[in-house]
């Protein structure tokens, strides 16, 4: 890797487990820091864009200061950036959880709710099956800890799709180049993330 | 699928830095190092690693941060902590340590409310709500407050409803009768606690054997916690989890690089 693959900047959306998000990539050898500005955000090499909690109050954080004008305009132009959990769901047209709240509008479609017969949140592993296609996601495990998800495939071509079943099928997560979400966790899933973070910062 | 693989938790019961285990809440021996045992234990292939500061309440202590700090450097499977958390800040204070969920125990039990103000900053599923149970002579199950010692007066079904209400996403679910001793999960508490709730449960106290986890599953626990047995060297995660898959409950595959997991997971 390059000095420039090896920093990582991580946007500060407010709640999220930052600390689990900086010791992935320090275990393999990156330096993280967080940031939270635009400029930050436009200048970074590569960005993660993590997320736990409330879908409005992460939305609040990312609007704050021309941050997801910054995020668009990077994501527009194909530089690496990766959305984890919440953090994808800010790539898409909205939440169930937040009506009214726009998105990133990267990825196709708004979350929607896990059906309450389900355990809800999904807490756990769940497989992951990626399309044809997809060079980022590998096949596996991943942990999510969620209760909203996206249904719809990520967007045309070249987005490439990855799902998982809970009720339903759902995207776990989404690809085009060195652009990544992914609804679970790979900062918490084992060699399987760190399969996953090592070709994103290979890509 | 609509029921994720069975999670096979080890415990770290941490006291002054180290790692210790007793006999129902007593009778402490140390094991080691939180850091040292918690990467042991993801090598084989634990879905999840649990600390709890066993002191933190009784002493008037937050959970130890600098042990969150050196178990989360070593640990990339989910970190859940529990141990004096009596306000928002203590369990934000732990997040920014490493920890991906906080347990809250004595401190909700007293007010519930702490649940709520959780939920609402961190997302339920980062909350988790730690239940110390004790059957009663009457057949039913008190809820224990303060590391196991103070009867608390609560019913434990009604105390698990208030607190998913409140915003708890996940029940982690221990009987004090049979921890550390090895004779299996209080399974009429699983069950019963299953009925009042959708929120996942983890199961705890007691498991000496996969046997103890598969009845444990049975009953309705979405996830089995141990310690001893992990501590003592009895059974390795992986052997668990294989004597789980013979029995039927499906577990977490390992990753292979190359791509396809080399073991299947089998529907129960």
């Amino acid at each position: 890797m390059t000095p420039q693959t090896r920093a990582v900047a991580v946007v500060r959306t407010g709640t999220a487990n930052l600390a689990s998000v900086r010791t992935a990539f320090e275990r393999l050898g990156c330096t993280a820091r967080f940031v939270s500005g635009a400029a930050d955000v436009a200048r970074a090499g590569r960005v993660v864009l993590p997320g736990v909690g409330a879908f409005a109050a992460a939305w609040r954080a990312v609007t704050t200061d021309g941050l997801a004008d910054a995020l668009q305009d990077r994501m527009a132009a194909g530089r690496p950036t990766l959305g984890i959990c919440l953090g994808m769901q800010l790539m898409a047209a909205g939440s169930e959880e937040a009506p009214g709240t726009p998105g990133l509008g990267v990825l196709r479609g708004v979350a929607e709710r896990y059906d309450d017969r389900l355990r809800v949140p999904q807490m756990g592993w769940n497989e992951v099956v990626p399309d044809d296609g997809c060079r980022i996601v590998p096949r596996g495990f991943g942990y999510f800890a969620n209760s909203y998800g996206l249904r719809a495939a990520a967007g045309a071509a070249p987005w490439r799709s990855a799902w998982s079943r809970y009720g339903d099928r759902f995207l776990a997560a989404a690809e085009h180049g060195a652009l990544v979400a992914c609804q679970f966790h790979p900062e918490l899933s084992g060699a399987y993330g760190r399969a996953l973070l090592s070709r994103w910062l290979a890509a | 699928m609509t029921r994720l693989p069975i999670r096979v938790l080890p415990c770290l019961d941490v006291r002054d830095g180290r790692v210790v285990k007793g006999v129902g809440f007593k009778r402490l021996a140390d094991q080691g190092d939180p850091a040292a045992l918690a990467r042991a234990y993801e090598a084989q292939g634990a879905d999840e690693v649990v600390v709890l500061d066993v002191s933190a309440t009784s002493e008037r202590r937050s959970a130890r941060l600098d042990t969150v700090r050196a178990v989360r450097r070593r640990l990339s499977v989910p970190l859940a902590v529990g141990g004096g958390v009596a306000r928002a800040e203590d369990a934000a204070a732990l997040l920014e340590a490493g920890a991906d969920k906080v347990a809250a125990n004595t401190a909700a039990v007293r007010r519930p409310g702490l649940l709520s103000e959780l939920a609402a900053r961190f997302g339920s599923q980062c909350v988790v709500v730690a239940v110390d149970a004790a059957a009663t002579a009457d057949g039913g199950y008190e809820v224990i407050v303060r590391s196991g010692t103070e009867p608390s007066g609560l019913d434990a079904v009604a105390w698990v409803q208030t607190a998913a209400e409140a915003g708890a996403g996940e029940i982690l679910l221990t009987s004090v009768d049979r921890d550390g001793a090895k004779a299996g999960y209080d399974l009429e508490l699983v069950r019963r606690v299953r009925a009042a709730v959708s929120v996942p449960i983890v199961a705890s106290g007691g498991a000496e054997s996969p046997a103890h986890m598969a009845a444990a599953v049975e009953a309705g626990a979405d996830a089995v916690l141990a310690a001893s047995i992990f501590h003592q060297s009895t059974w390795t995660v992986d052997g668990i989890k294989d004597a789980l898959l013979e029995m039927g409950v499906p577990v977490r595959p390992r990753f292979r690089e190359e791509g396809v997991p080399v073991e299947a997971v089998r529907a129960p």
